[in-house]
Order: C-alpha cells, then structure tokens, then sequence
C-alpha cells in the first residue's frame, strides 16, 4: 500500500498461503508495521504513539466509568463520587480520564504545532493533515460534552455558555440550540445526549485515526528536513529509511513512558491541577459562578470568541454591510470556527515550495511568534472580559489570522530559503556520522 | 533551538492549571502546614478524628457531609477508627428518616453523614476540593505547584480570618473575614479558642481547632488520597525503571545505524 518500495509479506507455510488468498490480513499488518521510515525522524514525532495511546487510555477507563456512573440530572454528581469512594480502584481510574483529556490535548498540540513547523502539511500530505483537524475538532466536541457529565458547576454554566454560541447564528441558530439541549435550556435531556454522544465520537474518532495513518502511510512520513525519501528503487529508499519496527517502535515506547512518567505523577500526586474547584460543587441553575471559564485546552479559542466585541471596527463593518444580521456574537462564533478553519487550510495558504521550517530564515521567527501568540491566547482566555485583556485578546487574535492569511502566502514568495541537504541520508550522517565507517567501534 | 522551545512549551502547558483562575476578589489565604501536602504527606489519624469531633460539635449544626458513608470514618488511609466506635458515633449523634417504618430511627454505618442546609449552609463534603487558595503570579496559578491546591488552607484561614467587624444589609447580618471572597460573609465566627475539649489535652486554640476540622474536611473531599499517593508512587518507581530500560534498548538498537556514537 505504500508508495516507498520496500519487501512485502509473502506467506510461506501452506496455512498462510490459504489464509492470504481469503484475507491479506497479516500482509496488512506486516505492511503496516515493516513501514519505510525516515531515519532522520526527531523526538517531536512521537507525541502520534502517544495519541494513540490517550485515545486507548480515554475509552478503556471510560468503558470502565460508564459501568458506575448515572447521567440523570439528580443522580450524576453523586454518581461520580460514588465512584471516587466505593469503587474498587474508582479514584484512579476517574482521575486517569480526568487527567487523560488534559494529555490528549497536550500530545494534540505539540502534534499540529510540530506538523506546522516542519509543513507536514504540505502536498502531498493534504489529506493526513484535514483528517487530522477533524480529528481534533471531534476531540474538542468529546472533550467539552465529557466536562458535563460530572454535573458540577462548570459543568452546567459551561454548557449553557458553549451552546448559546449556536444560538448566535442568524435564522437557524435557536433550533440548532434547542436540539442540542433538548429542550430549552440545559437539563436532563441536555445531560443524556452529552453522554450519548461522550460515548459515541471516541469511536468516531478512532475509525479517522485509521484513515489519517492509512493515508500518511500512501505518501509516507514528512522528516524534519522536509526531504521525500527517495523511492528509485527498494535499495535506494533504505539509504534513507529504517523500518518502523523495531527502530521507531522502541524509540517511540521510550518518548511514550517518559511522557507516562510525568502524566502518572500528575494522576498520583496533584490530580486536581487542571481542573477547576468550582466543578466540585454540585450543579445549581440558580447560582451562576463568578467567572465561567472553559478548561485550559479551550482557552486559546476562547479567548478569540471574546476578543471581537462589538466595539471592534471590523464587527461594526460586518454588521454594518450585512445589515445586523452578522452581530458581535455571531462575530465571535465566526471568528473562533475560522481560527481552525484558517489552520486547517494551511496546505493551500501556504505558497513556499520548502517544506520544513529548518530551512526558512524568516518562516522561523513568524513560527516562534505563533506558538507565544498561542500560550498569550490561552492566558488571556482566562482572564476577565476587561481591559488591558480585551485588547490584547484582539491583538493575538489578529497575529493568529495574520499569520494564516498573510504571513504564510507572502512568506513562500518573499523569502530566501537557506540550502538543503540533497537527502535525508545526507542530513542524518551529518548528524550522527557516516554508520559503518573506519573510525566506528563496534557495538559492544 | 525550535526543539528545546517546543519541550518548554510542552512543560508550560502542563503547569498551565485552569483551576488557577477561579472567584476573582480573591481573599488572603495563610499557607498553613498540613501532614498530607507533597507527594509524601499522609493524613494524621489523631488530627482526622479531632477534625471529626469539631464537626460533630459545632459544623454539624448547620452544615452536612451528604457525599460520606458513615463506615468510611474506620477505613485505614482515614481516622481509622475501631468499627464499633463508628456504629456508636453513628447511632449517638445522627438520625435517619426511615420511609418504610415512616419514622426516624439512629443512624448505622452504612447510612451517609445526613443532608443538611440549615440556614442555607452549604454541604462540606468536598468543600476542601471546591475551593483553591494560591492563584498566582498573574493568574497562572504557579504557586499551586508548590503551595498545594490550597482548599484546606482557605478554610482554615476562613475559621480564623473573621476580624470581629458585622454590618447588617437587608435584614441579614455579615461578618467580615479576611479570607472570604468579597470580605464579608453571612456565617458567623463559628470556631472560638476552648471551644470544643479534646480528651487527650490536645491544644485547642483557634488555629488548632481551624486546621484539625480542615484537615477532617480535606480527608471527606479526598477519602483515597493515602491510595492514589501510593499508588502514584509505584507508577512512577515502575516508569522510570521502564523509560531507563527503553532508554537503553533503543542506544542499542541504533547503534549501528549512528556512526559518532557507536557503544
């Protein structure tokens, strides 16, 4: 299936011939993992394995979770502390999803950010990559509807917020409202189909994890030097590859349980880190918290929701020409969907025929501006809807955009990229020296 | 350059707590000492069971533990107390409305601390997680990494904040404390030096008694915390010996495809 030439299963014993003729299912896994890979791959390629690995450690201790816990507005709460206190185990197993969401979305964000430095995204990696954003625009989906079903205080007021913004959308926004929550405004039926849904998109996702490595297995892995793999022949490709097992399967279980350690001393010693006191308390429809604030992992686009207020210039023309029908809100919801949807189409945006980001003088310092542009977003996200934030909300907010929609078009045209290796052969003995030379001693 | 940039934004991520930015006009918060803060800390059996006579005393009246089974109070990791002394706290001080026999009848140990809301006061089963002390700097919440998540502070601090200042604004009375958010609360001064006696002599100020009935109120938010410990202490212990192993493997493996570094 892969576009890089390499040895291909071939069934040996007659069991294997008859059952190859009937289903390739070991050809398939052998293809799969046997894979052609860039030798040259850095330690910024396996937050993938741990991906997968969230994805695994979110539906097995959620299988679990489901087993315990009750989605009726009276009983939710006292549910998960049913699980917190008498389950066997209980206490580890919610915190180990609880904190799971959070390391999915660090391993996410690293992912994209790593994919955007070095233009993974770029031809012929189009496809891996809009997989990829619809991926994560289901994890967020999953993440926010699974913040609800604890049925505390963040919960609920994170909800009602979270859904008025479809609200906001012109003629079709209060139906759109009224499906999701069932009813009027956030209550048992809301509750139900949050979890039904919870329950669902995992898998969802899972079947797009298996398109998105399906199709960056046809067109093989990006490598930090942007550089394809030469594919002349079977002998030419292993110049720059090594197979994925054993070499990156052992390199990225290592990446895997260095990240464990870290996420297992969260789990154990301060599970309550990232969370926020206020879901502790049992939902209440009469008391609205002092601040609403989304977890962490939404901030950043939070933040771009808030920042077009009705006082920006750009809101005011927009509902100006579209005769009030596109308001502050609406703007808002725009604005946070376009942040992705502008990333989301930086295979098209982007205009420079070099892939990798190493070798772009100027590409690297506008990068390095986005990823502090993200952590600004993030915090100011948190912040109260006051000035000096709301300014600087609009200032980030613009940089994001800038930076899909100007920077990168013009960069591809304005730039001088520095000199590439010729291979990625070249580029990896650059680094580690030339395997199998004079001066080399033998493994012990 | 860009690799060392992408770990540290990875850590800063991870330091990055939402829960660091909860009520606005934040009281001051004292960072009291508590045996269970830190990786290592454990809960003082003695201190549980004080915490659990004060509210027993004093809290109870007003306020429930609705969350907690009763029988929890001779779990070990708790204040571990002899399983006849639970069925007797259970039976002395707390009734049960019985639906079948329409009647109440005294409470057993597998019966849940009862509700209460008297006067509107909240349940404190998971008070101690419900409420953060240490915020900063700038929001960011840094020092929760090293102070702790702060809810038994706040409320010992709370106990003890109150400056003997009221005001009286629709009828209702408040108290000003220090540690409250907003500076005034509708609770009065429910803790006083001497206030409950302790049979083993143990001290009994104020701060004493703030921070026994506030560790009390940390072990009912976070009954397993002495297991979770434990058990976060083998994962790392078992992880680390994985990663080192790996770590190795993988030098071995790559070896021979690495010519500088060959061994």
């Amino acid at each position: 299936m892969s576009g890089i030439p390499h040895d291909h299963y071939e069934p040996k014993t007659g069991g294997e011939k008859w059952l190859h003729s009937r289903l390739p299912i070991v050809g398939l896994i052998y293809d799969t993992i046997m894979i052609p890979t860039p030798k040259n791959l850095n330690w910024l390629w396996i937050w993938g394995i741990v991906l997968a690995f969230c994805l695994a450690l979110q539906i097995v201790t959620g299988i679990v979770l489901v087993m315990h816990y009750t989605p009726h507005v009276d009983l939710a709460f006292a549910s998960v502390e049913h699980i917190m206190r008498n389950v066997n185990g209980g206490h580890m197993i919610r915190y180990l999803h609880q904190n799971g969401a959070s390391l999915f979305f660090i391993a996410v964000y690293i992912h994209i950010f790593r994919g955007l430095y070095y233009g993974s995204y770029k031809a012929p990696r189009e496809i891996t990559w809009i997989i990829g954003m619809l991926i994560y625009l289901l994890m967020m989906g999953t993440a926010f509807m699974g913040y609800v079903l604890p049925w505390g205080q963040m919960s609920f007021w994170g909800a009602t917020v979270i859904t008025g913004l479809f609200g906001a959308i012109p003629f079709i926004g209060e139906p759109i409202q009224t499906l999701l929550l069932g009813g009027p405004a956030v209550d048992n039926a809301t509750l139900n189909r949050f979890f039904s849904l919870h329950y669902l998109l995992p898998f969802v996702i899972a079947g797009l994890v298996i398109v998105h490595i399906w199709a960056f297995h046809t067109t093989g892995n990006n490598n930090p030097t942007g550089v394809e793999v030469r594919r002349g022949s079977k002998e030419e490709a292993a110049k720059d590859t090594l197979p994925f097992w054993p070499y990156f399967v052992i390199k990225d279980f290592l990446g895997l349980a260095v990240v464990l350690l870290v996420f297992w001393a969260i789990v154990g010693f301060m599970p309550n880190y990232l969370g926020h006191p206020d879901n502790y308390i049992e939902a209440n429809p009469l008391a609205t918290p002092a601040h609403i604030v989304p977890e962490w992992y939404f901030l950043p686009f939070y933040a771009i929701l808030r920042a077009f207020t009705s006082e920006v210039w750009v809101v005011q023309f927009a509902s100006f020409i579209t005769g009030g029908i596109i308001d502050a809100k609406f703007f808002g919801v725009l604005a946070m969907f376009g942040a992705i949807a502008v990333m989301a189409l930086a295979p098209w945006l982007d205009t420079s025929r070099v892939r990798s980001g190493r070798y772009r003088p100027q590409f690297k310092w506008w990068f390095l501006l986005l990823v502090i542009d993200f952590f600004a977003l993030m915090w100011l996200g948190a912040m109260p809807a006051e000035e000096p934030y709301a300014t600087f909300s609009l200032i980030a907010s613009a940089y994001w955009f800038g930076y899909f929609l100007v920077i990168l078009p013009l960069l591809g045209v304005i730039e001088k990229p520095a000199e590439m290796p010729e291979t990625i052969e070249a580029d990896f003995d650059a680094h580690y020296g030339k395997s199998g030379g004079a001066d080399a001693t033998p493994a012990e | 350059m860009l690799k060392k940039i992408a770990t540290g934004a990875a850590f800063a991520l991870a330091l990055f707590p939402a829960a660091s930015f909860a009520a606005g006009a934040a009281g001051k918060v004292i960072d009291y000492d508590f045996s269970f803060e830190g990786p290592f800390g454990t809960y003082d059996t003695n201190q549980l069971q004080r915490g659990l006579q004060i509210y027993t005393e004093v809290c109870a009246a007003c306020h429930g533990l609705k969350q907690v089974p009763i029988r929890t109070l001779s779990d070990e990791g708790g204040p571990n107390m002899p399983e006849d002394q639970v069925r007797a706290y259970a039976a002395e001080n707390f009734s049960i409305y019985d639906p079948i026999e329409d009647e109440d009848r005294p409470a057993k140990p597998t019966d849940h601390f009862p509700e209460n809301n008297n006067a509107g006061a909240p349940d404190l089963s998971m008070m101690a997680k419900a409420r953060a002390g240490f915020h900063g700097p700038y929001g960011l919440g840094l020092n929760q990494m090293f102070k702790g998540m702060g809810g038994a502070e706040y409320i010992a601090s709370l106990m003890t904040g109150y400056t003997g200042e009221t005001k009286e604004e629709a009828g209702t009375f408040f108290y000003e404390n220090t540690a409250f958010p907003g500076g005034w609360i509708s609770m009065g001064p429910p803790l006083d030096d001497e206030l409950v006696e302790f049979i083993d002599g143990s001290p009994n100020d104020l701060e004493s008694l703030s921070k026994d009935v506030s560790a009390f109120l940390m072990w009912t938010a976070e009954p397993k915390m002495m297991a979770r410990k434990q058990a976060g202490f083998v994962g790392v212990l078992f992880l680390t010996v994985l990663s080192v192993l790996l770590y190795l493997t993988n030098k071995r493996l790559w070896a021979p495809h690495k010519g500088k570094e060959n061994g």
